[in-house]
């Protein structure tokens, strides 16, 4: 089964983004910061990056940035996810590399659709 | 798949509430103007998080109200708006309002909705002049409903061109043509024109190009979703068509529902009434339980040794024994600290308050405060933590209603205009110390000492020394105060700040220097259920005085013992006359025959006070668990609780200040610390 790395610097959200990929099979990664998923992305490849965008050390925007810069994540789908009241961020994280979005609030169907989406 | 969320609302709480704290602590360090970057940075991530979660986890409530706090943070954050005094004290209200809507929403109970509405009104009023009443809907509540937006009958023709780098945002064409398919029926056509020859193909590239049709009664919004992530990325056309008349019309066509279903269930998930799940949790650092684990690991290792040993052992195995059960002696105590350490929380987490208590009483009473904290990271016992949080408030309310003056005062007395409060918490021989010092007036000898002559407490005639005079103010009913303000100085307060203090086993005293300042000591046992103990014989019974109580032991030289008033005697101990207390004739014990030469005397200390206990002899210290006489018997003078031995004997601890009583009670004379004591039964 295909593996995500899931980045959020808030434990419920990653909690609850980890349970629900988990219990659709999926291998799932965590960290908590930009700084962390760079270190695990830069020594393993996940089939898919899941990224907040607002994290202190490092934020999503950067990550998704850094991570197109590895050769092995230079196509890999990086979703962000992100609040509608930030439609700038969209357009900022686009512009660094990343493949979409998945806007918040969502709920664990609305994460697998996407993520199923993606991943086919 | 039903996904049960809610049980991540736990967390979400407990994450929101430091979140809140962080926010608090950061505000107060916000300056006017144009803020810190990383300091607003930290403040908008707090609320930032809180309203993606409380979406997520359906509080509709809170996103709405973070929602506005959220915009009005980024507009100070990228420096669109200038951070005024006026507009942190609305956000430190903000974060209360949250406060109190995390707690309604953790307990099940209804928000307190005026004052929620009346902040975020504020709040719109300060983010962008008067707004619509409304807050925006929640995130999530636009999009529930249904698109009703005319579908193309018969379907879309679509021209899709990628650029050339789309590939290197990780979008798969592939991915696009499969959920158009979810809508309709697909035919895809590539274009290969602009595909090069082998030699120059440059395989990140995307050179192809195709033209697809969808059959189907599709709306625009609906095609155009599946080329949302790939907006400007491509060139996209989109051209509907007529649905053939011969085709039968819509019904039979595949119906659009399959790609909305999942947009159209956000907020459809109902909240629950909130469970009772709220845990008495702690959270400790991993490093604390790895340590444990390695402790335990260590364990098993020397259990399996010593098993080894059992079988066919003789005399020749004694020193393997010997190593065996120090090693094992070793991992207890290894196990033993690691388990407390778990216990032990920073101290951090009951000061965290201090900063916005000082800003904010410091505004309601005109005076400029600074305070300042040390040791924050000093570790203390979960329960004692929870229980000195209100002394400690008591203390630095104080410190500030009465302690700290005005401004204008404070420059004539030739002061800097600013006060200075600082807290200051570290470890002192087993013991954790607080102290809660301002730099204000200080006590005022005169006014306690006149109060305490009409209370009676304290002979016309008499001038205690100071540390006795600044004791009185722990008396009940006791406060100088001449004017009874909202923050303090009813008077109900310092008995029982010494009351709880007590309670814990703990201590406070006063140190004053008339004019600049006042300090207040808070002494206080690192736990409550381990002491360290020195074991002392009485006769054929084993006894536990805390180590931490006794100040000295000293073979008794009976010259220096002086019986005074009939029966009660006093030792001269160097400049000091302390009264002294035979344990056997107190507990009916009795005690080794023989001269008081071959005894000692344990000086032990409670409150000040000292009193020599006449002992048989001195047994090894030890670390004693305490186990509670009142829960397991009953309550008895003297004695703090009990613990059982190495060899299975029940021992009891002794509590100094309890003999004290107990032997003043039996004596039932003066021994000129009457007073003292009666302001300890006041206690």
């Amino acid at each position: 089964m295909a593996s995500i790395l899931a980045v959020d610097d808030s434990t419920s959200m990653r909690q609850m983004v980890t349970f629900t990929l988990q219990s659709a099979g999926y291998e799932v990664m965590e960290a908590q910061d930009g700084e962390q998923a760079l270190g695990i992305a830069q020594s393993t490849k996940v089939n898919l990056v899941l990224t907040d965008v607002n994290m202190p050390k490092m934020d999503g925007i950067a990550l998704i940035r850094a991570l197109r810069a590895l050769p092995h994540y230079k196509f890999t789908p990086i979703l962000m996810l992100t609040t509608e009241s930030a439609p700038e961020k969209k357009q900022e994280g686009k512009a660094a590399g990343a493949t979409g979005w998945i806007v918040k609030p969502f709920n664990p169907d609305q994460l697998l659709a996407t993520i199923k989406k993606v991943l086919g | 798949m039903a996904i049960d969320i809610t049980q991540f609302r736990q967390v979400f709480f407990e994450e929101s509430l430091e979140g809140l704290e962080t926010m608090e602590a950061s505000l107060l360090q916000l300056a006017e103007g144009t803020p810190a970057e990383e300091t607003i940075n930290t403040i908008f991530r707090a609320a930032h998080s809180m309203k993606g979660g409380g979406g997520t986890f359906g509080f509709q409530e809170l996103t709405s109200f973070t929602h506005v706090l959220e915009s009005l943070l980024d507009e100070m954050r990228s420096g669109r708006r200038l951070v005024t005094q006026e507009a942190i004290s609305l956000l430190l209200q903000a974060v209360d309002v949250l406060r109190g809507m995390l707690a309604a929403l953790q307990a099940g109970t209804a928000i307190d909705q005026p004052q929620v509405t009346e902040i975020q009104t504020q709040l719109e009023a300060l983010w962008h002049g008067p707004v619509e009443s409304a807050p925006h809907p929640p995130a999530g509540l636009e999009r529930a409903g249904a698109p009703v937006l005319s579908p193309a009958s018969g379907g879309w023709h679509i021209a899709f061109h990628p650029c050339p780098t789309m590939l290197q945002t990780g979008n798969d064409p592939v991915r696009l043509f499969r959920e158009l398919e979810t809508l309709g029926t697909l035919t895809v056509r590539v274009d290969m024109t602009r595909l090069p020859a082998l030699a120059e193909l440059d395989p990140e590239t995307c050179y192809l190009a195709w033209e697809l049709t969808l059959h189907g009664a599709v709306c625009r919004e609906q095609v155009s979703a599946v080329f949302d992530w790939v907006e400007g990325d491509c060139a996209l056309s989109l051209t509907p068509f007529a649905a053939p008349q011969a085709s039968g019309g819509a019904p039979g066509l595949p119906s659009p529902e399959p790609a909305m279903s999942v947009e159209r269930r956000i907020g459809l998930e109902r909240r629950q009434p909130a469970v009772a799940t709220e845990t008495n949790s702690i959270r400790v650092n991993i490093a604390k339980i790895d340590a444990l684990i390695n402790t335990v690991g260590e364990l098993v290792i020397t259990q399996a040794m010593l098993s080894q040993l059992r079988d066919g052992f003789d005399m020749r195995h004694l020193d393997k024994l010997r190593d065996g059960l120090d090693q094992l002696e070793r991992n207890t105590r290894e196990l033993q600290e690691s388990v407390m350490s778990i216990r032990m929380l920073p101290i951090s987490f009951a000061l965290n308050r201090f900063p916005r208590l000082v800003h904010d009483l410091g505004q309601q009473l005109g005076k400029k405060v600074q305070l300042t904290m040390a040791g924050a990271q000093t570790e203390i016992d979960k329960t004692v933590m929870e229980k000195i949080g209100d002394p400690l408030m008591h203390l630095v309310r104080n410190a500030l209603d009465h302690g700290i003056e005005p401004p204008v005062r404070r420059m004539e007395a030739g002061k800097p205009e600013t006060g200075c409060l600082h807290l200051h918490a570290y470890h002192q021989g087993g013991a954790i110390v607080i102290e809660v010092s301002d730099d204000g007036a200080g006590l005022n000898r005169d006014k306690i000492l006149r109060k305490a002559r009409e209370q009676g407490l304290v002979g016309e005639d008499e001038t205690p020394p100071d540390e006795q005079v600044y004791d009185l103010i722990f008396q009940a009913g006791f406060s100088t105060a001449e004017t009874i303000s909202e923050i303090s100085g009813r008077g109900v307060g310092m008995d029982v700040v010494r009351r709880n203090i007590k309670n814990l086993s703990g201590t406070i005293d006063v140190f004053s220097a008339g004019g600049s300042g006042t300090t207040f000591t808070i002494r206080l046992p690192l736990t409550l259920a381990i002491l360290d103990g020195q074991l002392v014989r009485v006769g054929r019974e084993t006894y536990i005085v805390p180590l931490v109580a006794i100040v000295e032991s000293v073979q008794i030289d009976t010259t220096l013992m002086h019986t005074v008033a009939g029966q009660s005697t006093l030792y001269k101990l160097r400049d000091d006359y302390i009264p002294i207390v035979r344990l056997g004739d107190l507990f009916c014990v009795q005690q080794d025959g023989g001269a008081d030469t071959e005894k000692l005397l344990i000086v032990v200390e409670s409150a000040g006070q000292k009193i020599g206990l006449i002992v048989d002899a001195l047994l090894g210290q030890q670390q004693v668990v305490i186990k509670s006489l009142e829960t397991n018997f009953r309550r008895i003078e003297g004695v703090s609780g009990a613990t059982i031995l190495g060899d299975g004997t029940v021992a009891l601890i002794l509590d100094s200040a309890g003999l004290l009583r107990l032997a003043q009670y039996r004596a039932g004379t003066s021994i000129g610390l009457q007073r003292a004591e009666t302001a300890w039964q006041a206690a």
